[in-house]
């Protein structure tokens, strides 16, 4: 027998996954692309990149609201627990800067559409450039880090 | 069920984590390269990429995640007990056949890949995609029971 919770609570870790899943999805895409300074090959990330984008939608959106509802269901935890209010501080943040890094490899694909649609199919320095920014390498890194974090948070409910 | 996982012993805290994180780095792989391979089109760096995924990212985080769940079956005392639990024994089916499937995949990917390199080889990165697929669906599965916990 699987109570309404308990599918709650099964919602709210799937959606964990699909976020996770999505974030190691990116770092793959990260790592291929850091070699590419042709536009075709920037380009053809983007479908994958697409559904990266999908899972990230569904599972940030999924862990908050699922995560409060539990929160709220659960006699044992309050949405003011200390525990709690860290994980949505530590989740806001980490969506913030997944955004921030998904823009910067956003602009390389950009920049490669362009250079594509010029008729431009050779190797471009700027292109390479662009994907191998350090600052979305970096803003990916935090975001990862953050949400090992609310992981971390989960398991051992600190305070709780 | 969801009670008596907000109490369980802190001792059980770590192993746990490592099998849940392995899990997710498993799930991200298999992903990863579903998606890639599923939308390679012949494409051989998208093929490669999709074929890593699994290789690099997919069998360490599935090693991560199968330790995690045996150090946390032998500290709950489980080790020569009947598994008598719906979700224990999904999981040990998703985790063993899934991880046999995984190996099934890994090793027809990897003639795939061998034969990549003089034209041929699509056919069996395809099947890797395949069965990538369907340990998708599996996992989807576990982690529901794992976490609904149903008797």
């Amino acid at each position: 027998m699987v109570s309404f919770d308990d599918w709650i609570l099964a919602l709210h870790v799937l959606s964990a996954f699909a976020l996770v899943g999505a974030i190691v999805l990116f770092w793959l895409l990260i790592v291929a692309v850091r070699r590419a300074d042709l536009p075709e090959a920037t380009i053809r990330m983007e479908p994958i990149a697409r559904l990266g984008n999908v899972a990230v939608g569904i599972g940030s959106i999924g862990t908050l609201v699922f995560g409060i509802w539990l929160a709220i269901s659960f006699d044992a935890y309050q949405v003011w627990d200390g525990w709690i209010i860290g994980a949505i501080i530590l989740w806001a943040i980490s969506i913030e800067t997944g955004r921030r890094a998904g823009v910067e490899y956003t602009n390389a694909m950009r920049k490669a559409e362009e250079l594509q649609a010029a008729g431009q199919t050779g190797p471009s320095a700027e292109l390479g450039t662009m994907n191998r920014t350090s600052n979305g390498l970096l803003l990916h890194g935090v975001s990862s880090a953050l949400v090992l974090l609310i992981l971390i948070d989960m398991i051992w409910k600190p305070g709780a | 069920m969801s009670a008596l996982a907000a109490i369980r012993p802190d001792s059980w805290n770590f192993p746990l984590f490592l099998h849940v994180l392995g899990a997710m780095i498993l799930v991200g792989g298999t992903l990863t390269a579903a998606s890639t391979l599923a939308l390679a089109r012949g494409d051989k760096g998208l093929l490669r990429l999709g074929y890593w995924s699994l290789l690099a990212v997919g069998l360490p985080g599935w090693v991560l995640m199968y330790v995690g769940a045996e150090w946390i079956y032998s500290k709950e005392g489980l080790d020569d007990a009947p598994i008598d639990s719906a979700w224990t024994a999904i999981g040990f089916v998703v985790a063993e056949a899934g991880g046999l499937l995984l190996l099934a995949s890994l090793i027809l990917g990897g003639v795939g890949m061998r034969r990549l390199a003089s034209g041929g080889g699509t056919g069996l990165l395809r099947a890797t995609m395949v069965i990538s697929l369907v340990l998708l669906a599996a996992y989807v599965i576990a982690v529901w029971a794992m976490s609904a916990k149903p008797d």
